[in-house]
């Protein structure tokens, strides 16, 4: 632990800190452009120039150099000043002074610190440098005159994204950040660099001239697009929601959000159910609430409902339900809505344990029927720190590119009862060693082997368990923890034949399954759901109510609402609050406080916010073949950009959709 | 103080007999190169530490101090490297091209010692890419040390493996920065490093790698032979030995010679070069070791000692000795404006005040060009160079910024008369 000076205040600064840490310990802010925790140093804005004695008698950047023992580090010296505003000066005479038609504009970081340490005024009274515009696909918007070269979003692409995207052309006063022949950037992180670049070459392209960040209301919420649970924040203005931003997690999302996680908001406004629908004559017609609910309660299901819960949902709208269908007397609740029936009873057996974080630690990784890059690409990146420490990695499956050094194992499922020796020796010699079993694992009925496995190779010990069920919905593992789910999944519904089936915001079930029953469709997009439903009645979306998810990891965390539903829809539970009326039964709750701590007093672990749930060890055995057969022939998502009803109504989303995935160009407005 | 014929290193220097390996061999070139090598590693250095050579590349580095910091032993399994650098790009600077096209066999058992007393696995030696002719003696001179079992498994006898490799530049200026060069030998573009850590510790490869110019690796086994005390009884105290001096511009024979250090400027140019165009009156100034270093006025370098400390005492640099004169036929402040320009062209980009302040240094000094400025600009130029001069990751920054501190330090009057001229002729034209 050296001890440093920094400005006179000594302060001891742990080992392998660098001076830029150091001063920010001392609690002295140091100006920084290039620099960025989560990236490799590049050392290149020289913004963050201090004195530092021993050494040369020039600034140095502070960004790059260690701190040793005994350093004097000066951050408020003379030549410090000077050497600022030299070089906010030269990052200024070539940037535009366009800051009131820039969507940076209030958010950039040239902007504050040419307040703080620049130096008034320009003495450059030669021709700027222009640089054309490059075409980054339909996400990214490009202004490359705004470019500070810091090289962020070059070292993203590389180092986290882990494709090589985004370069840099041509040297000195020249140099161009563009993509490899301008193609799109495909990754589907690639939106990060817009939260990352420092200045307004990078910007949103949806949200282009959308708002400026100071009009904002800005609501803390989390993601449902996947099961990772990304910690995210709605920028919202009137009703509408605007735009989604990352929020930093460490243990969750670290500070990255997925494309779709932070484009599908633009889907909220698109499509939306804001009124009731009742079915008559084959088509669906408007209605009011007093009507459907009328017609509900005249199918008198008595306890021959059921209910299907979707991929979005939040815990108290399970819950609700689940209230609403045991004062009915009925069990018959589901949310796999594509028929998986792999066995619930323990959810150690069905969570992500060895956590986001701690997946990174792993050095052995089979991954059984997952493309990890579609299902979770927050997952992804972890692994890629896995492996670039060194983990060796094995997937079951069809073939992806992990953006990792990885080994695919075929498709054939049989290879779990009998793993090659190279898989075997790596599992059996690792120190941490991990299993994934993913959408298509799942599916093709991988969950006894997977759990085989992991006793079998000591993946379960002393402070490690390696057994990790990686889901793909949002709702999943509030659903299992509620107890929303049949031992024989959606079949047992099926068999059960309701009079009325309630599908909350599910949109993935096959409904001419349940050809007799009520269909009541309660959700916020008239997708596949509302089309089959009997009756539509119109929900909150995720930014519209508050709510508790859990994310794969067993992670429960809370969003907030950040605005009104449109139209007639209502929140959720309010909806089934009042079906209880219709249908005359009691679910023992009148508010959503009421609920919430309803729900908590069955789940207790729902209310420790933030916080992992404890499900117990992993159970030695589950119910299925641990010795499957068949084939992983694909895997669940074929399309990442349009895998919920929200991302399928958006616009930027059908686009990315067309042109990433399918590889449709379109041509340029100025052509 | 002059240099005998018999003191000479670089004895092929003009291309009179040719460069292949018998004819080196009857230079004296590798002959019993093994036993040069049988001293031993330390003893190496040591020699080479006592004969005072400092790196002929520019910034005069202690040569053998600089193999002392590689690693004696490889703790982790990770070999050494030397890289040879002959990007040799600064303008003024020809020296590296007549060793290699003249004399590569000088250069390539230099190689192989200092790559043995540094314990470095392979040599890469890093060709500007320019030097088409010369990179192809090179590649044949490398295979003849090959085929004569000078190079590869038990080097010359040796007991000691080792090979030397030829890497063609694509033309940067830049890739003749150490750190630069190390990334584009990695096959990356070339943009120099942060330091720490310094090659010695992590360079090609991860690796420890040394760095060295041609000139300091080829003058190697001469000075094994011939011993540190012969190399070090040229030249002052500090700045020992022999150098070759490449004399470019307004003197009558412009030429590349070997001399012994600390050579007087008149002396050199009169002894080799014919004296200067049009007599000493004539001399207006002289950059005296490449583009990089400041210019000195003509009567001040005169009687000066060309060597690392006689010049830096007036404020400039022996750098690669790459000695360009202008008489007073020059428009000296165009010179220094295209030396600008070539800095400009040459930057790589990577870090702001290099990347953004050539560009501003260049643009203002083609207005001082004409005198289209006002006055207080030059002043402006001094800061915006003292901006640039050591706030960047390589020395580009500090090269480019110094040829106009020079210029403004001896030549401000020259600045000042082209503006008030102009400024006259504006105001006459719109009376």
């Amino acid at each position: 632990m050296p001890k440093v000076t920094v400005d006179g205040q000594e302060i001891e600064v742990p080992a392998g800190a660098t001076v830029l840490q150091a001063c920010e310990l001392a609690g002295k802010e140091i100006p920084r452009f290039c620099y960025h925790e989560r990236l490799s140093i590049a050392g290149n804005c020289r913004m963050c120039l201090v004195e530092v004695k021993p050494g040369p008698p020039k600034p140095q950047a502070s960004c790059a150099l260690p701190a040793t023992e005994g350093q004097e580090i000066r951050t408020d010296s003379e030549m410090v000043k000077k050497a600022r505003e030299g070089v906010m000066e030269f990052l200024l005479i070539n940037h535009p002074l366009d800051c009131p038609i820039c969507d940076q504009g209030g958010e950039c970081d040239l902007q504050d610190q040419s307040v703080a340490y620049g130096r008034g005024a320009s003495r450059y009274h030669e021709h700027k440098r222009a640089v054309t515009e490059k075409y980054m696909g339909p996400l990214i918007k490009t202004t490359m005159t705004r470019c500070i070269h810091c090289t962020r979003c070059v070292r993203f692409s590389e180092e986290i994204a882990g494709v090589d995207e985004i370069g840099a052309l041509y040297r000195g006063e020249d140099m161009q950040i563009t993509t490899y022949l301008e193609q799109a950037a495909k990754h589907e992180l690639s939106a990060n660099v817009i939260d990352l670049c420092p200045v307004g070459a990078l910007t949103s392209g949806p949200y282009a001239y959308e708002a400026r960040p100071w009009e904002l209301k800005k609501t803390l919420s989390i993601d449902v697009s996947d099961a990772v649970g990304s910690n995210i924040r709605i920028d919202s203005r009137g009703r509408e929601v605007l735009r989604a931003l990352p929020r930093n997690n460490d243990d969750v999302n670290e500070e990255w959000i997925s494309d779709k996680a932070r484009y599908q908001v633009e889907g909220l406004t698109r499509r939306r159910l804001d009124r009731v629908f009742i079915r008559k004559g084959g088509k669906l017609a408007e209605a009011s609430w007093d009507e459907a609910f009328k017609a509900i309660a005249a199918a008198k299901p008595g306890a021959s409902i059921a209910a299907v819960a979707g991929d979005l949902l939040d815990c108290e709208t399970m819950f609700a339900a689940k209230a609403l269908l045991k004062a009915s007397s009925s069990t018959l609740l589901e949310s796999r809505q594509g028929g998986m029936d792999y066995d619930c009873s323990n959810l150690a057996a069905v969570n992500f344990n060895s956590t986001f974080a701690g997946i990174e630690e792993a050095d052995a990784i089979l991954i059984i029927g997952s493309n990890v890059r579609m299902e979770a690409p927050l997952v992804n990146v972890r692994l890629r720190k896995a492996a670039k420490k060194g983990a060796k990695v094995f997937i079951l499956g069809p073939q992806w590119d992990p953006t990792y050094p990885a080994e695919f194992l075929g498709e054939d499922l049989a290879v779990l009862s009998n793993l090659p020796q190279a898989v075997a020796d790596a599992l059996k010699g690792a120190q941490r060693p991990a299993v994934i079993l993913g959408g298509a694992g799942f599916a093709r009925g991988a969950h006894a082997a997977a759990v085989k496995i992991a006793h079998d190779f000591g993946m379960v010990k002393d402070g490690w368990n390696g057994f990790n069920a990686l889901h793909m919905a949002a709702a999943r593992m509030g659903a299992v923890m509620l107890g929303f789910v049949s031992k024989g999944g959606l079949s047992d519904l099926v068999e059960a034949k309701p009079k009325v089936l309630l599908a909350l915001g599910a949109d993935e079930v096959d409904f001419s399954r349940f050809p007799d029953s009520l269909k009541v469709y309660i959700g916020h997009h008239g997708d596949k759901g509302a089309h089959s439903a009997d009756i539509v009645l119109p929900a909150a979306a995720y930014t519209e109510k508050p709510g508790t998810y859990v994310n794969t990891e067993g992670r429960v965390q809370r969003a907030d609402k950040a605005v009104f539903a449109p139209g007639d829809a209502r929140e959720d539970w309010t909806v089934l609050r009042a079906l209880a009326d219709a249908l005359g039964v009691s679910v023992g709750f009148n508010s959503f406080h009421e609920l919430r701590a309803a729900m908590v007093a069955e789940v207790p672990a729902l209310g420790n916010e933030g916080e992992l749930a404890d499900y117990g060890a992993l159970p030695k055995s589950v119910a299925g073949n641990a010795m499957p057969e068949g084939s992983i022939s694909a895997y669940p998502i074929s399309d990442f950009y349009l895998t919920n009803p929200i991302a399928r109504a958006s616009a930027v989303m059908q686009r990315c959709s067309e042109e990433l995935t399918h590889g449709a160009t379109f041509a340029e407005a100025a052509e | 103080m002059t240099l005998a014929d018999k003191d000479r290193i670089f004895t092929n220097v003009y291309g009179f007999q040719p460069w292949t390996l018998s004819a080196a061999q009857k230079r004296g070139d590798w002959d019993n190169t093994k036993k040069l090598m049988e001293v031993g590693q330390d003893a190496i250095i040591e020699e080479i530490k006592a004969s005072g050579l400092r790196g002929r590349g520019g910034a005069g580095f202690p040569t053998g101090m600089k193999w002392s910091f590689m690693p004696k032993e490889s703790r982790d399994g990770r070999p050494s490297f030397l890289v040879i650098n002959a990007d040799e790009s600064e303008p003024g600077s020809c020296k590296d091209r007549e060793i290699i096209r003249h004399d590569p066999h000088k250069l390539i058992e230099g190689a192989l010692i200092a790559g043995f007393a540094m314990r470095a696995r392979a040599a890469y030696i890093y060709i500007r890419g320019e030097y088409i002719r010369e990179a192809e003696t090179l590649f044949a001179a490398v295979q003849e040390a090959y085929d004569a079992g000078f190079l590869g498994k038990n080097a010359a006898g040796s007991g000691y493996d080792f090979d030397v490799y030829v890497h063609r530049g694509a033309g940067a200026y830049i890739c003749g920065e150490e750190t630069a060069m190390i990334e584009s030998l990695e096959g990356k573009k070339g943009q120099p490093r942060l330091k720490p850590p310094f090659p010695a510790g992590a360079g090609l490869y991860g690796c420890p790698t040394t760095v060295n110019n041609v000139e300091s690796i080829a003058v190697v086994p001469t000075i094994l032979r011939r011993g540190a005390s012969w190399f070090a009884s040229f030249g002052r105290d500090n700045n020992k030995g022999t150098k070759l001096f490449q004399i470019s511009g307004h003197v009558n024979k412009p030429c590349v010679v070997e001399e012994a250090m600390s050579i007087t400027f008149e002396e050199l140019i009169e002894k080799h070069c014919g004296g200067i165009r049009g007599g000493w009156d004539n001399l207006l100034a002289v950059i005296p070791g490449g583009s990089s270093v400041p210019l000195v006025p003509g009567e001040q370098i005169r009687n000066a000692f060309m060597d690392f400390d006689g010049l830096r005492e007036l404020g400039s640099g022996l750098g690669t000795a790459g000695v360009i004169v202008m008489d007073k036929s020059t428009d000296v402040v165009r010179a220094i404006s295209r030396l600008s320009y070539f800095y400009k062209h040459e930057s790589c980009g990577q870090c702001t005040p290099c990347r953004e302040g050539t560009g501003w240094m260049w643009r203002m000094m083609t207005r001082l060009e004409t005198g289209d400025a006002t006055v207080d600009e030059i002043d402006m130029l001094q800061q915006v160079t003292k901006q640039v001069e050591g706030h960047t990751i390589c020395a580009l920054g500090d090269a480019a910024a110094w040829p106009i501190q020079g210029l403004i330090k001896h030549f401000r009057p020259e600045l000042e008369r082209r503006i008030n001229e102009r400024a006259a002729a504006m105001r006459e034209a719109a009376e």
